[in-house]
């Protein structure tokens, strides 16, 4: 198995301490490398010609997704399948919320039918921890408005420990769209807490006010955090949530901001490109970068089932 | 703490174990070992190795981590879910004759998940089991092809095996529960 930076420090029986996954926050930095190790393991079993283990037989695990998602309400299904558990997903548009009932109502009639987990994505900001509160059920945060989509930050920490075997000392930029991204949230709490030295970089409207006290160093100029990267990560211009004018043009971001081959040429030779989609190419990356030699994006997505599955084997620890 | 075993007899245990598999199976063609984890996976490389001597072949070696398939997970109300290791068995087991390897017989129920580990991995020719030792106490109806040492022990009894690989020595101990061991 791959050495982990804080290995040494592992408790003897290690765990998740909490019930649920509402962010990166609340993880220790013991918690987070089990996760990571776990998915190691389930990786394996993805490769194999039966992709299934009965860990989580007979268990219910319900996806409800407020907003629309392809990717992670996809990689969470087969995940869940691939443990062998029941699934069911309820998205939004065919749901009874487009009726009028509120959040609680739904997760209380859910709740009734006796899920032993609810996967959900909404477009409020602490709607997780809300349902934490009044759910018996394990509850996974799948993306929670601005705040936090944390199995996005693992699978991101999965992918670049597979290729730079540490996250301790690597340099990392995250470039994009910073103000309406839960990714960087996740993924600056992440990387923070295993040692990586993060770099931020977008137009001074979309850097968050106050994003160093995380701990990170914010510049508007992009080849400043580019330079020496080990980890290019591009997040995606949110139109859908912008609500003004954040730049003059798409064409305008893509000149000043968008990632090229030559501003990769700034970044280590052995720097990987990721992007946690779905992607605006030729807005925050170039086509010829996002499906070049240095991208892992598509890896990402693959791998993103393995740390899924390790999440919700770790948390189904307890269930009665 | 009672020695059951010492080095030199664990040296010669896999040794007589390497020379009745070879026979049993006359030949080593379609031969593959599968150690499980923890203490399973060196003893099946050592008898690996002493049968690529015995047969001049080179006969693969997996590993096998059966947490997934254990029949007591979430069967716990309370407490941590237990490790998940990396499995690794990097050849097809079909049409194989699989040598499953572990280091203690108890109760079966490890055998039990490993079986049906491995049948998700394909459908060998065959599958047969190797244990350093066999404690008795069977829970399910399982039992070994080959085996080191038939130690008739109480329940409330602990079998030690230590293996210079992971432990830094070769021994089988047995302890009453309460003794204080290393």
């Amino acid at each position: 198995m791959i050495e982990t930076p804080t290995s040494t420090a592992a408790p003897a029986t290690p765990g998740l301490r909490a019930r649920h996954l509402l962010g990166i926050e609340e993880l220790s930095a013991e918690e987070i490398v089990l996760i990571l190790d776990t998915a190691e393991a389930m990786k394996e079993v993805g490769s194999r010609t039966v992709k299934k283990v009965p860990a989580l037989r007979g268990r219910t695990v319900v996806n409800l997704f407020f907003e629309p998602s392809t990717r992670t309400r996809t990689s969470f299904e087969i995940a869940e399948k691939r443990l062998s558990a029941d699934t069911l997903s309820i998205a939004v548009a065919t749901s009874s919320v487009t009726k009028g009932e509120t959040l609680v109502d739904t997760a209380l009639n859910l709740e009734a039918m006796s899920p032993d987990m609810i996967v959900m994505r909404h477009a409020s900001s602490g709607a997780a921890h809300l349902l934490s509160r009044i759910c018996h059920a394990r509850i996974i945060n799948a993306g929670d408005g601005m705040h936090e989509h944390p199995t996005q930050a693992l699978l991101d920490a999965f992918t670049i420990r597979r290729h730079k075997k540490r996250l301790a000392g690597l340099k990392v930029a995250i470039i994009g769209d910073l103000l309406h991204s839960r990714v960087l949230r996740s993924n600056v709490h992440l990387l923070g807490k295993l040692g990586a030295n993060v770099w931020v970089s977008a137009p001074r409207t979309l850097i968050p006010p106050g994003i160093e006290r995380l701990g990170v160093t914010a510049t508007t100029r992009v080849e400043d955090a580019i330079a020496d990267a080990d980890v290019v990560m591009m997040l995606r211009i949110q139109m859908e949530r912008m609500q003004g004018h954040f730049f003059p043009s798409l064409r305008e971001y893509f000149t000043l901001y968008g990632l090229t081959k030559e501003r990769l040429a700034l970044a280590r030779p052995d720097a990987i490109v990721m992007h946690p989609g779905p992607m605006n190419r030729g807005v925050e990356i170039a086509s010829d970068v996002a499906d070049g030699p240095a991208s892992v994006i598509l890896e990402q997505v693959s791998n993103g089932v393995a740390v899924r599955m390790a999440v919700l084997y770790l948390l189904a620890g307890g269930l009665d | 703490m009672p020695l059951v075993i010492d080095a030199v007899r664990m040296s010669r245990t896999l040794a007589r174990i390497a020379h009745e598999i070879v026979e049993r199976n006359r030949g080593v063609e379609e031969l593959a070992f599968v150690g499980i984890r923890t203490r399973g996976v060196p003893l099946a490389r050592r008898l690996a190795a002493t049968v690529n001597e015995i047969a001049g072949a080179d006969v693969p070696v997996g590993i096998l981590d059966i947490t997934l398939y254990r029949d007591d997970l979430m069967r716990h109300t309370v407490g941590p879910q237990p490790l998940v290791r990396l499995t690794d068995i990097p050849f097809s087991i079909d049409d194989r004759r699989i040598l499953l390897v572990d280091d203690v017989l108890f109760t079966g129920r490890t055998i039990r998940s490993a079986l049906d580990a491995l049948i998700d991995f394909g459908r060998p020719k065959a599958i047969q089991l190797a244990v350093m030792v066999d404690r008795g106490h069977r829970e399910l109806p399982i039992k070994a092809d080959y085996v080191g040492k038939n130690l008739p022990t109480s329940r409330r009894e602990i079998v030690n095996v230590r293996l210079q690989e992971s432990d830094g020595i070769d021994e089988v101990t047995l302890e009453e529960p309460g003794d204080h061991h290393d």
